[in-house]
Formats: C-alpha cells, sequence, structure tokens
C-alpha cells in the first residue's frame, strides 16, 4: 500500500468488522479530502461522527499508532496509568488489567519505573498495545505494529493480536506486512491508493494468490 | 598580592549574608511567580503576558479580603481561589479558541488581557498604592538589622507550594494528565484525557498560582495597578534562564537570579543591580538558548 499524499481523497466504503457473531462496525463510511473530514462512522450501531477524540476513548475505542507515541518522559507504569485513572474503575480492575499485561510482557514489569523513551523499539510497542488495553477497548486501532521491529517480536506481535482477538477485542489492523496480516486476520480489505480494491475473508488469500500479486507485488 | 589581599579583607561578610538571605526570599517568591508560568508556556505553548496582572489581581483581592475580614490566611486562599477561576474563564473565552493557531495570535490575546486587566486595576482601585498589613510583625536580630520573620515565613510557604505542586504533579492523577497532555497532546486525547480541559486546568493552576505570590508579596512592597510588571519580566527571565517548561530549572534560575541581584546590590545601587538579570539573560540566549536546564522533550 503506498502512502497517499496529504491532498488525495481517502475513502473507505462500506467497511465491516466482525467479532464472532456481533457487528462492531456497522458501514464505517468516511471521506477525507483537502483537510476535510465528511461522511458518517459509526460504532455498535451509533455515530460517532465529530465525537471529541478523548470521549472516543471512553466509547472503547483503543488507539495503538504507528510510531506508538510513548509519553518518553513518562514512566511505564504512568503510561498505563493515562489509561487506567478512569472514573469507575475499582482498585481490584486496575489491578487485575495491569497483572494481565505485565503477564504478557513481563518486560513491561521488569521496566515499570522506567521512563517510556529509554525503551527499546519492541518494548515500546508492548507498551503501546498494553497502554490501549487499559482503556478496556472494544475495538482496538491497531497502525503498523510490526514496522521497525525484529523478526522475533513480529511473531509476538502476532501471539499478542491473538490473544487480544479470544478476548473479545476487536481489531481494525493496518499492516503491509502481508504473510501476519493474512495470519492473524478474519477479512482483509486491500487499499491502494486511498481505494478499497479487494476485500474478501482473509482465508480465501495467501501470499502467493493473484489478488496479492496483483496490488502488493509480492 | 596586596591588592588582591586589601580585596579580600574588604569583602562585608555580614553584609554577604543578610543579602543571601533576601536573595532566597525574593528568589523563592519569583519561583513561586515563574512557576506557573513555565508550567503555561510547557503544556500550552502559550506565553502568558497576562500573568503579571493576576498576580497584581491577587494582590487586590488580598487587600480586599483582609480588610473585611482582617484575615492574611483566608485572604491568601481567597484570592488565589478567585483568580483561578477568573483564570480558568479567561482561558475559556479568549485562549481555547486560539488552539491550534499561530503563536503570535495567543502572545497578543494574553497581552491584550494584561493591558485591560491593568487598566481595570487603575480603574477600579486608583493610582495610589495600597499597604497591606503583615500578617507577623516579629523581628529577629540579623547582624544589625532587626530582620522581620514574615520574609522567611514567606520563603518558606512559596517553597512549600512549589514542592506540593511538584508532588501533585508527580503522582497525582491529574498532574499525569498534565505530563502527558504536555509531551503529546494527540495521544493523550487518544488515552481518553479530556485535553481541553486540562489546559483550562493548567491555566487556572497557573493563575492561582501568581494570586498567591501576589498576596504573600504584598506586605513587603505595597500594592498597585502596575505591580504585576516588573514581577512578570523578571519571570521571563527566569523561565528562558531555567530551560522553558521545566518547573526544576525555573526555581533554581530564580533564586540564582535574585542571588545575584542581591549580592549585586551590594556594591551598586538596587536599580542597576537589575542589570545582572539582563546580563544573565543575554549570556544564556547566546551560549544555552534552551535554557540552563531545560528537559529534553
Amino acid at each position: 500500500m503506498s502512502e497517499p499524499d496529504t491532498t488525495a481523497l481517502v475513502s473507505v466504503t462500506d467497511l465491516h468488522t466482525y467479532y464472532g457473531k456481533s457487528h462492531i462496525l456497522d458501514g464505517v463510511s468516511l471521506h477525507v479530502g483537502h483537510g476535510e473530514v465528511a461522511g458518517n462512522i459509526r460504532l455498535e450501531g451509533r455515530s460517532i461522527t465529530g465525537v471529541p477524540p478523548h470521549r472516543l476513548a471512553k466509547m472503547g475505542i483503543g488507539y495503538v499508532p504507528e510510531d506508538r507515541r510513548i509519553f518518553r518522559l513518562l514512566t511505564v507504569m504512568e503510561n498505563l496509568r493515562t489509561g487506567l485513572d478512569r472514573e469507575g474503575v475499582s482498585d481490584e480492575r486496575k489491578r487485575a488489567l495491569l497483572d494481565k499485561v505485565f503477564t504478557y510482557f513481563p518486560r513491561l514489569a521488569e521496566r515499570r519505573n522506567q521512563a517510556g523513551g529509554t525503551l527499546s523499539g519492541g518494548e515500546q510497542q508492548m507498551l503501546a498495545i498494553s497502554r490501549a488495553m487499559m482503556l478496556e477497548p472494544k475495538i482496538i486501532l491497531l497502525d503498523e505494529p510490526t514496522e521497525g521491529l525484529m523478526p522475533r517480536m513480529v511473531s509476538q506481535i502476532r501471539e499478542i493480536i491473538g490473544v487480544l482477538h479470544r478476548e473479545g477485542v476487536a481489531i481494525l489492523l493496518v499492516e503491509q506486512n502481508v504473510p501476519l496480516t493474512l495470519a492473524a486476520s478474519r477479512r482483509v480489505y486491500i487499499m491502494e491508493k486511498g481505494v478499497v480494491r479487494h476485500h474478501c475473508a482473509a482465508s480465501e488469500l495467501d501470499v502467493n494468490h493473484a489478488v496479492i500479486k496483483q496490488y502488493l507485488g509480492v | 598580592m596586596d591588592a588582591v589581599a586589601q580585596f579580600l579583607k574588604d569583602i562585608p561578610f555580614d553584609l554577604i549574608l543578610i543579602q543571601t538571605v533576601n536573595g532566597i526570599v525574593t528568589g523563592m517568591i519569583l519561583a513561586l511567580v515563574a512557576s506557573g508560568l513555565t508550567l503555561i508556556f510547557g503544556i500550552m505553548d502559550v506565553v502568558n503576558f497576562a500573568h503579571g496582572e493576576l498576580f497584581m489581581l491577587g494582590a487586590y483581592v488580598g487587600v480586599i479580603v483582609v480588610a473585611t475580614t482582617g484575615n492574611f490566611w483566608l485572604a491568601l486562599v481567597v484570592s488565589a481561589l478567585t483568580i483561578a477561576v477568573l483564570g480558568a474563564a479567561l482561558q475559556i473565552v479568549t485562549l481555547r479558541p486560539l488552539i491550534g493557531r499561530d503563536p503570535l495570535n495567543t502572545i497578543l490575546a494574553t497581552f491584550g488581557i494584561s493591558l485591560i486587566l491593568q487598566n481595570f486595576a487603575l480603574w477600579e482601585f486608583g493610582p495610589v498604592a495600597r499597604r497591606m498589613p503583615s500578617p507577623l510583625t516579629g523581628h529577629f536580630i540579623l547582624f544589625y538589622l532587626d530582620y522581620p520573620w514574615y520574609r522567611l515565613v514567606v520563603a518558606a510557604l512559596s517553597a512549600a507550594i512549589i514542592g506540593g505542586f511538584w508532588l501533585f504533579l508527580k503522582y497525582g492523577k491529574y498532574g499525569i494528565w498534565i505530563r502527558a497532555t504536555t509531551q503529546d497532546r494527540v495521544m493523550a486525547q487518544a488515552m481518553g484525557i479530556p485535553v481541553p480541559w486540562v489546559l483550562t486546568g493548567v491555566f487556572a493552576l497557573g493563575a492561582g498560582m501568581a494570586a498567591a505570590s501576589g498576596v504573600l508579596f504584598a506586605p513587603l512592597v505595597g500594592v498597585d495597578h502596575t505591580m504585576g510588571l516588573d514581577w512578570v519580566l523578571k519571570a521571563f527571565i527566569v523561565v528562558v534562564v531555567g530551560g522553558m517548561g521545566s518547573l526544576g530549572g525555573s526555581v533554581v534560575a530564580a533564586i540564582f537570579i535574585s542571588l545575584l541581584e542581591a549580592y549585586a546590590a551590594i556594591w551598586v545601587n538596587p536599580s542597576q543591580a537589575v542589570i545582572v538579570s539582563f546580563v544573565v539573560l543575554i549570556l544564556t540566549l547566546l551560549f544555552r538558548p534552551t535554557g540552563l536546564f531545560a528537559t529534553p522533550k
């Protein structure tokens, strides 16, 4: 997928995401052009267009950006607390959430009092995902999680996606790593120049499929 | 050698000690003014030219409360709260609509606010300086001086407020929100932090701290509508020398500059001693433009 330039129109049409039998994203349609946002985005059937970003987090959308955006001067613990110190989360629940991510990522537990900026790329990725998990989201937007990571970390990311999925978190994954994406996803959308060129169940494709060759040139 | 020996013999050690105490006292008040300023700059990228006027209005509110209730400490609290609310209102009305615009817009806006508040004070309270009675009248002997206890209390209180504020930033839930917002506003929003309200809260907090320092300082100099000018100028120097947005840097720089000025006042008259601050400012800008104690972003 090539990077669309900023003035290009981005339009994703009729994007559906499923978890099990529940229809988590129902007809997302967004249309971005020349610095404007138009269209209508729905989460569980409710329109979230124009909702301020901090409310979206409360509605259950976790965001793991491409460049991780760790709060560099905050410790690992403090990074997690940005998502944990919400209203209506009991201390017990907080401990359980922390225990969970520290079980998945023992490295983060070891470094809990270290500044986020001093972590390695892989550790920062673990922290970015853990931080989003603190929000107990219904869906996590995962933007190119494997970019710049060692192969060992890539397979770990693959496992984490599986774990999140088993816990009932829907994932919208944007990736250029085709084998990983096909292995981790249920549905895939192939986008080129801001247009969805093809979509189908992930099981219908493999890396040697003609569609992959046509659009992704691998 | 004789000249050096003579110079050493002529150093007035008693004066130096007195001026050290004076410098630390002034430095702590200055640190309190500057920490509000550096916080607002650090998190909002807003250079708040109205900070001195919030300091001045805080002192006036203090004078009024003392005149009606006679209780200085009540005045300190009431003034800080009143000016914090005023600061929140100013931020919502004038600065929030300017978020994302050229910083020049916010500079003009805060400069405008500063002029309005200053003239409001002149119109409302008149040009004659008000006196604020000191809540403590005791003295102790420092060499040949009767040194007022109140000055030491002011220094200690300023230090306590800054210390409490630091603890709040370090461990408090809202402190973490503030630091996260300072570092990455977009990501903070994505984590559910209500960034617009964090910005308003920080402005209110800075305003409240300016007001508290205004009340604390009022018994030492008297209150008039221009009293904010000197302070905000010096506080700006402190913020630049300490490193924009660095709380610890501001405290150290405030004490450093106040001590230098106090020592300089031994040999030149106090109005010339102010030059020292500007020399430090220019040297800092020349050799360490990010400030002496800047934190890496």
